[in-house]
């Protein structure tokens, strides 16, 4: 769905990107992990077309997304962290978006009953927590069904019943043949929802491939402790340094 | 042109209800109404209210455009993330910072003229003169707002630079003009004056409407300098191209940064 090919960023002396490669399956949950500053959501937002690389390609199923807007259409994006014009509320904004997508159908009752956004409709989103802004981001990521959904840290500030609802919503997209770029420092989470994972590390990609992969390759049982393998750069971590392994076709 | 208007609608509901664009709408009307009370007519309440039009209007939107910038980039992405160009998006955040705080100041300023009833045929066209050349300072600090709040990341420093702007072209440049005229007042400077107001939109503005209002006095010398070359249609003509050209040559450069821009 998604192929960029030498991606290279960098912000002034800062090299966020250093020529990633990188595939997103359809219908598969994608987790991209890293430590901070590893370009996670860099990337996220060069396919939103938010950020532009200073070199290389990202096609949107075979088509160049440079200077495009329309593939955005066919995707959702739930921010880290979501600020909206303080002076409107829910309703608006999603009304707003309603209105910008032009005639698609809009899933808002749907979303605004499973997010339980009802009782917050009609308040100025300046005065909601940022939980409740959380939810509103993320029933905004799927009003529109899309093909693939961005979520950076989805279920940061969410109270448990929320993130619960979050997770079973993903996996019931999925399930309806959605793919889904994920970034979350929450590693057991990502062991729940994630079919492949790709980790960063000094804006290179030094994995690509499935969580029973990264374990065997690491020889770690658990996602947590294979990532925290990978990051202290063990032997293993290094070979795959120049670029995939598990090379997705 | 459709998106550009879907997402002004929405940003007008969004500055509209805020409060203070209220407070400069309710500014403007007490000001005008406390004028017409004390001074009587509509010609000299008008002129009154030229320097505050002149210092007031550059300022709050300089001030207020740098702010609102800065604090619409998250929405900026959240509209950058749908299928829209980003020149829509410029275009509909411009106007939605532009259109109300002109509206603002048109209402605040008309409203008591109407309830005086102090709107006659004299009065009528230093009165739309007034408002032209007010929502076009709107236009030329929303437009350098814009620019600043595009270039200038850090909220602080884009404000700092924002007011310096304003105290360089309000207080900073008359004075610096007349210092340049004292210091060369051997050599024949009508010309490089004529170009210096062209140089300043405040100026600009100023003799736009001193040109109308026939009040030599409160003119900065480059205005004098105006007045006697330019008087009349011609002068005016030339003053409205000025202001236009220093909305576009700012806005333009701002759409370029905003395009070009990593959110």
């Amino acid at each position: 769905m998604i192929e960029a090919r030498g991606v290279t960023k960098s912000y002034g002396a800062l090299s966020v990107l250093q020529g990633v490669d990188l595939d997103i399956v359809p219908g598969q949950i994608t987790a991209i992990v890293g430590p901070n500053a590893s370009g996670k959501t860099t990337i996220n937002k060069i396919v939103l077309g938010l950020v532009r690389p200073d070199a290389g390609s990202v096609r949107f199923d075979g088509r160049p997304i440079g200077g495009t807007s329309d593939y955005r259409r066919r995707i959702g994006y739930m921010p880290q962290a979501a600020r909206y014009p303080e002076n409107l509320c829910a309703r608006d904004v999603l009304a707003m978006l309603t209105d910008l997508r032009g005639s698609e159908t809009a899933r808002d009752e749907e979303l605004i009953q499973l997010f339980q956004l009802d009782a917050i409709m009609r308040a100025p989103l300046r005065t909601l927590s940022g939980g409740m802004r959380q939810r509103v981001n993320a029933a905004l990521a799927f009003l529109f069904s899309p093909d693939l959904l961005i979520l950076d840290e989805p279920t940061a500030g969410l109270d448990p019943i929320s993130s619960s609802t979050l997770k079973d919503k993903i996996l019931q997209e999925k399930a309806r043949g959605r793919t889904f770029i994920l970034t979350s420092h929450v590693l057991s989470e990502l062991q729940e929802l994630a079919d492949r994972i790709v980790f960063l590390l000094d804006g290179c990609i030094r994995f690509t491939g499935t969580q029973r992969a990264l374990k065997d390759t690491t020889g770690e049982p658990t996602l947590e402790r294979a990532i925290a393998h990978l990051m202290l750069g063990s032997p293993q971590a290094e070979r795959p340094a120049a670029g995939r392994l598990g090379i997705i076709p | 042109m459709k998106d550009i208007l879907k997402i002004v609608r929405y940003e007008l509901a969004n500055v509209a209800r805020n409060r203070w664009v209220i407070a400069y709408a309710v500014f403007f009307f007490v000001v005008s109404d406390v004028l017409l009370r004390l001074g009587g007519d509509a010609p000299r309440a008008l002129l009154s209210l030229l320097n505050v039009v002149i210092l007031l209007i550059p300022l709050v939107t300089i001030v207020f455009g740098t702010i609102y910038w800065h604090s619409s980039r998250e929405f900026t992405e959240l509209l950058l993330t749908q299928p829209v160009e980003r020149r829509a998006i410029f275009h509909g955040l411009f106007a939605g910072l532009v259109v109300p705080l002109s509206a603002a100041f048109v209402l605040g300023v008309s409203v008591p003229l109407v309830l005086h009833r102090a709107i006659d045929a004299q009065t009528v066209t230093p009165l739309l003169l007034m408002l032209g050349s007010g929502v076009a300072l709107t236009a030329i600090f929303g437009a350098i707002a814009v620019l600043i709040g595009g270039l200038v990341d850090d909220r602080l420093r884009g404000l700092g630079i924002a007011l310096g702007t304003w105290l360089l072209l309000t207080v900073a440049y008359d004075g610096l003009v007349m210092a340049a005229s004292v210091m060369f007042a051997d050599y024949p400077l009508e010309g490089p004056m004529l170009a210096l107001t062209f140089l300043n939109p405040i100026d600009l503005a100023r003799v736009l409407l001193v040109l109308r209002f026939d009040i030599a006095a409160l003119m900065g010398y480059t205005g004098a300098v105006f007045l006697q070359w330019l008087g009349g249609v011609r002068g005016t003509v030339l003053a409205a191209a000025g202001l236009l050209a220093w909305t576009l040559v700012p806005g333009l450069l701002a759409l370029r940064a905003f395009k070009r821009k990593d959110f």
